[in-house]
């Protein structure tokens, strides 16, 4: 196994197209677990880290361009406010020691149907920045999860950065776990409101083979949800959401927890999240901005 | 490959080293600091955590390829030298691990006190006041301790930050 130290995005393009199987390595936090237990042995680790442009936030026009190697720490101290949803997340990943190594491009390179990142980029209609020696590309994260750690990334793709549109609209995020710390989710749902286009957006995680949205649910709430007053949605509405969003769902037993109970669980999360969405709905009419 | 970074305040360098070795088994087995504890081997129990430039990491899942020329702080780095030809003296939360009772088997404790020390240094010790025992705890959510049940480890925690937010000058 070679050990790779590009120190220009440039040259790490260079050598991800001439080793294509070769593994990018930031954070660590799941290509070591995966060496300290034999479960992989590829022939050279990529490390990023050296490449300060992965490292980078920037705001562009209100949008956020989140660096591929922003560690979650770095969310939550930083641009967090740039994305709700995405920095709640953040603060409920693993732990402090692996909040401050873990990255969101790390979260989405490995594409595990519980990353704790994909609900919010889903709900909040993130970009996902590819790079390669064949030029640039961006891949709605709709459109970013194939199969279970498949992607839309190509072999000798890197992922770059994502991109996160400016917050219209209130954002939340919410999972079930055993415990609050070092847990992989059950279950997880995201929902972000865009007050603008009058629109919604959802996140489901560990309940089918890839993230999910529920996009039946997206678009009854859009219908249905009263935007000129965020009025506290009726009673049927609220229930509605959330059979459509657990309808979205295709979760397996595991050990972790039955397909069953996570069916009923993102119908509960789904019902607190609209709650909380709409009363930071209303909230936000009274001050002038609607923004979170 | 061979890989050179500062080591407690120290230049260190280890050959033969393999692409996916990580920085706990360097430390270990190369370096001669054993402080570090190898236990999971995946994030979940913190007692192998170090200070990789400054910000605390388990060093199990940091691959030594990438600490070239980076500056790690291990438990061992942790008591400071007072001054010139001065003793060096333990870190106030080692004192107050000490004092308290916070070490039964000692598995987890350097890895508890470099993340205790990190807490204490981002809080009391910069002014910011002694962290609430939810803040203590939560900071140190990713350190199991199979003996003590937690109880004299917060209060560990608490007391040092304390002295050392009287000594910054703070309110306590």
């Amino acid at each position: 196994m070679d050990f790779l130290r590009p120190s220009t995005l440039e040259e790490a393009l260079a050598a991800k197209s001439e080793r294509p199987a070769g593994v990018p390595i930031m954070g660590g936090t799941d290509v070591m677990v995966d060496l300290n237990f034999d479960r992989s042995r590829p022939p050279a680790l990529i490390d990023l880290t050296r490449i300060a442009e992965l490292r980078e936030w920037s705001l562009e026009g209100g949008a956020l361009r989140l660096g591929a190697g922003v560690s979650y720490t770095r969310v939550i101290d930083g641009p967090g406010a740039h994305a709700p949803a995405l920095a709640q997340a953040s603060r409920s990943v693993a732990s402090p020691q692996i909040r401050n190594r873990g990255t969101v491009g790390g979260n989405l390179g490995g594409a595990s149907p519980a990353g704790d990142c994909h609900p919010p980029l889903l709900a909040a209609g993130a970009v996902v920045e590819l790079a390669s020696v064949r030029g640039v590309r961006r891949v709605p994260a709709r459109d970013f999860y194939l199969g279970p750690r498949r992607t839309a990334r190509q072999d000798d793709e890197l992922i770059t950065a994502v991109l996160l549109p400016r917050p219209a609209g209130p954002q939340h995020f919410s999972k079930i776990g055993t415990r609050n710390a070092m847990v992989i989710a059950v279950a997880a749902f995201a929902l972000a409101l865009d007050a603008e286009k009058r629109t919604v957006g959802t996140g489901l995680g560990s309940v089918a083979p890839t993230p999910v949205r529920a996009e039946e649910a997206e678009e009854f709430l859009a219908a249905e949800f009263d935007w000129d007053t965020g009025a506290p949605p009726a009673e049927p509405v609220v229930r509605r959401f959330g059979e459509l969003a657990a309808s979205a769902t295709r979760p397996i037993d595991d050990q972790r927890g039955s397909a069953e109970y996570r069916r009923h669980a993102v119908g509960v999360m789904a019902r607190r999240a609209l709650a909380w969405a709409a009363a930071e709905y209303r909230g936000g009419l009274g001050g002038g901005t609607r923004c979170a | 490959m061979r890989v050179t970074f500062t080591v407690n305040g120290e230049e260190a360098s280890a050959d033969g080293v393999w692409a996916g070795e990580s920085l706990l088994y360097v430390l270990r087995e190369r370096l001669g600091l054993p402080g570090s504890k190898n236990a999971c081997e995946q994030g979940e129990c913190g007692s192998c955590t170090v200070y990789l430039d400054g910000v605390t990491a388990c060093s199990c899942m940091v691959a030594a390829g990438q600490c070239e020329g980076r500056d790690v702080r291990t438990v061992e780095g942790l008591a400071e030298q007072g001054g010139e030809g001065a003793e060096r003296r333990l870190a106030a939360v080692q004192e107050a691990f000490v004092e308290m009772g916070a070490v039964q088997c000692g598995f987890c404790t350097p890895g508890l006190l470099v993340q205790s020390h990190d807490l204490i240094a981002r809080t009391a010790a910069a002014g910011r006041g002694v962290p609430a025992d939810a803040e203590i705890r939560e900071a140190l959510a990713g350190n199991l301790c199979r003996c003590t049940g937690y109880e004299k480890i917060i209060d560990a925690v608490r007391v040092a930050a304390e002295r050392e937010a009287a000594e910054a000058g703070e309110a306590v």
